[in-house]
This record gives structure tokens, sequence and C-alpha cells, in this order.
């Protein structure tokens, strides 16, 4: 039986805290499975591997009515809500024992998993390749991600 | 059944998905064929996630218990 890897990407287009969790914890877990990964960031994205923005991650508590402790959308919007929203997700994360962010990106480092940057949405929010963090690949275009996902078995948008 | 020789341990006590299968991966990278690690999880998750595993990478589990709130898991490198 030959045993080819199976090959996922995924497109990751999301900045805030609880967001950068779905596509590190998918990587991590696909390279210990023993396939090979990539991870396109792209919009916000960009800031899971950018050098200033990725261990200072933030979630918000306005205009989300699926978080769990609902918050009027005025008071949420008070100085000082997106902190205390932060800082409560990270609670429960650690109370759960889950791994902060900067752990599972290193993780996700340690198992192989390609990261790549979108050249184009990092021209349009004027982050050059030093902004981001040494172990990302190439940075590259629609096309050049798409000729990477072309024989992905499973390819997320997230 | 539990096997006689365990050659190595991975403690992933107080860890949630995906590390103890991440620090599996890592053990088993470093093993020959035909050794066995046990590795020992509270994430009642794991236990999915190890069949799985197991499932995608080819190497046997060869006996999984739990003990109270402990997990334990012996797998075989296959391959």
């Amino acid at each position: 039986m030959t045993a080819e890897k199976r090959k996922m990407a995924i497109i990751a287009t999301k900045g805030t805290l609880d967001m950068a969790y779905p596509p590190i914890i998918l990587a991590t877990t696909a390279a210990a499975l023993d396939w090979e990964v990539g991870i396109f960031f792209t919009f916000y994205g960009l800031n899971l591997i950018n050098k200033k923005k990725y261990k200072k991650l933030k979630v918000g508590s306005v205009g989300n009515p699926a978080q769990p402790l609902p918050v009027p959308n005025v008071v949420g919007a008070l100085p000082g809500m997106t902190s205390m929203a932060t800082r409560i997700m990270k609670r429960w994360m650690k109370k759960s024992n889950v791994a902060t962010y900067p752990d599972l990106l290193q993780a996700a480092i340690d198992s192989d998993v390609k990261l790549f940057g979108c050249q184009m949405t990092m021209d349009v929010f004027g982050m050059k390749r030093d902004d981001l963090i040494p172990e990302v690949g190439d940075c590259l275009g629609a096309a050049g991600f798409l000729n990477y996902a072309a024989d992905a078995d499973i390819t997320l948008f997230i | 059944m539990k096997p006689e020789t365990i050659h190595f341990k991975v403690d992933a006590r107080n860890l949630s998905c995906p590390m103890p299968i991440v620090k599996l991966k890592k053990q088993i990278n470093t093993m020959e064929v035909g050794q066995i690690v046990e590795l020992v999880a509270t994430d009642p998750g794991s236990q999915s996630d190890v069949k799985g595993w197991s499932q995608q990478t080819g190497h046997e589990l060869v006996h999984n218990e739990q003990v109270d709130k402990e997990y334990f898991y012996y797998i075989k490198k296959s391959k």
C-alpha cells in the first residue's frame, strides 16, 4: 500500500483570540497524524504570525451574540470590556488545560507545519516580511497558495 | 493485554487536545519499530484522539485502560 502522506491546507482569515485556535489546533493535530499541513494566513489571520501581535491576541464582546457570557453591545463597547472578555477567555482556556496560542504555534512549528503569508494582504496592511515571525515560509499570492492546495486532501477556510 | 515491556512513557496529564497526541507523535518519532510507549492522559477527549491517531498513523494501539480519572494507552511503533 502506498503510504502517501495526507495533505491539508488551511486558510486562516481571522485574527481574534477565539479564532486563532481552530486553525492552529487542526494543523498541529494533523501534523501529529503525520499529515503534511500548510496554513495560509491572510487578512486578519496575519496577526497570528505577526511578531508583535501574536502574543497579544484579543477577543471582543461587541456584536457577538454567540458568546457564552452575553453582554449588551452598548456595554461591550465600553473601554476595558475587550480586555475583560480576553482575560475571561484566557482563564477558561487555562482551566480546561488548553495550551496558549503561542505554545500551540510553537508546537506547530516544531511539527513542521508550513506557514505562508498572503503577500497581497500584507501589502494592504503595510506589513513587511520582517514583521512576521522568522519561521514563516514563502509569502504567496492566491495562485501560489491554490497551487499548494490543489493536491490537498482537505482544504479548510477559517 | 497490558504489555510486559514498556520502553517509553509520555505524561500528558492535565493537557488538553491536541497536546497528548502531539507529545505521543514526538516520542514515537524517536522510537524503533516494535517498541512500546505508554501515554497517560487526563483529557477524556484523548480516547477518540488516540484511536483516530492510531488509525491514521498505522501504529498499533495495543491496549488501553482507565484508572480513576487517568487514561492509559499502550502504543507499539508499527512501522
